[in-house]
């Protein structure tokens, strides 16, 4: 099982994306779609990567739901910085994690990222470290606070 | 009426995005530093997908789909290539 | 689209304002990359095309051509996917990418390495 279907949620996207650019479903395109799926989620065990389980799946609709809220909010955000004339301030944060799983902080820095105001610099992997870039900086404090029970105790929940 | 306020819809839609490729463009023309330009280009893909987006929508054909994302896909290579070579000085070590 | 066009007007004004509040967002963030200041602000620009402007856009064309063809059309989803995995990786390469060439040029404007 393990061999010859890796990576089986992987697969599952492969195939269904396949399902979606054909817009038709015939035995050829079933098939082909299957074959190339395998064929790419077994070429991913070159990659050598850790072993992950999702546990909580509610907990992870919960995170998509407040991340795409923390989206269309911080969009309306910066949309209004760029239009409007305030005065503002930007700088880098940073901020300790008390969250180690190399899964989490990439999940942390794809969300962070995606979210228009904040960015992503690095992660300093000695002290446990990770160093954000905030477009609309009044309170350092706060955007620690922010980080971490918005993202950083769902993460955790889900990864740990 | 409908025809016409889809059509004005999109016409508008179309000048803020060529609006939008044009500040894109600047950026790439100017820099000042080469990261900025890197970041013009990769705003610049984007736009161009969504543009194409709303010409299939104008046009009532899903060709334009397909362009989108392989612009989509190629922008995102391109930028990964790019931002790889400012910082190493190769794309393949 | 001509006038006698079978779509509702329900449908040309849901599609049109989906697609002006994505072209307007997208070239909002395009207006950001000149009137921010400094490239670690304009990076933050971008990101508003990539996320609401692309999605609204989507979902203008998954709407209009579901409706038009008269079954669900769902393909954009695939775009969807790639933007929402492709977009904060370029950038989070492109932001190390600077932070390494200014951090050797000895800039003030960057924390200095840990």
């Amino acid at each position: 099982m393990t061999r010859w279907l890796p990576f089986p949620s992987a697969a599952a996207a492969l195939f269904a994306m396949w399902l979606l650019l054909n817009e038709r479903v015939g035995a050829g395109v079933v098939l082909l779609g299957g074959v190339l799926a395998l064929r790419a989620a077994q070429s991913l065990l070159t990659l050598e990567l850790p072993k992950i389980r999702l546990r909580r799946p509610i907990a992870a609709a919960k995170l998509l739901l407040v991340v795409f809220r923390e989206i269309v909010r911080s969009n309306n955000a910066v949309a209004r910085i760029i239009l409007g004339r305030k005065q503002r301030t930007s700088g880098f944060v940073r901020i300790p994690m008390d969250m180690r799983n190399p899964y989490g902080l990439a999940a942390l820095a794809c969300i962070i990222t995606s979210t228009p105001g904040t960015l992503w610099v690095e992660y300093e992997s000695a002290g446990n470290t990770i160093l954000i870039h905030v477009l609309d900086l009044v309170d350092e404090e706060e955007w620690v606070r922010t980080i971490k029970n918005l993202y950083e105790s769902r993460l955790m929940e889900i990864f740990e | 009426m409908s025809g016409a306020v889809l059509h004005w819809s999109i016409v508008l839609a179309q000048l803020l995005l060529a609006f939008g490729m044009a500040c894109a463009a600047y950026r790439v023309l100017r820099g000042p530093r080469a990261q900025d330009r890197v970041l013009g280009l990769d705003t610049l893909y984007v736009t161009t997908a969504i543009l194409l987006l709303t010409y299939g929508i104008r046009t009532g054909t899903t060709l334009y789909f397909e362009a989108a994302l392989v612009i989509a896909l190629l922008g995102f290579v391109g930028t990964a290539a790019m931002a790889k070579f400012l910082m190493r000085g190769e794309v393949i070590e | 689209m001509t006038d006698d066009s079978p779509l509702g007007l329900v449908t040309a004004v849901v599609t049109g304002s989906l697609l002006l509040l994505g072209a307007g967002l997208a070239a909002t963030g395009a207006l950001g990359l000149l009137r921010l200041g400094s490239f670690y602000e304009r990076l933050h620009a971008t990101t508003l095309g990539t996320t609401l402007g692309m999605g609204s856009v989507l979902i203008a064309s998954m709407f209009f051509f579901s409706v038009l063809q008269t079954r669900p059309v769902i393909h954009e989803l695939v775009i969807t996917v790639v933007m929402m995995v492709t977009t904060p990786i370029s950038l989070m390469l492109l932001v190390r990418a600077a932070l390494y060439r200014d951090r050797r040029e000895g800039s003030r404007e960057v924390p200095p390495a840990p």
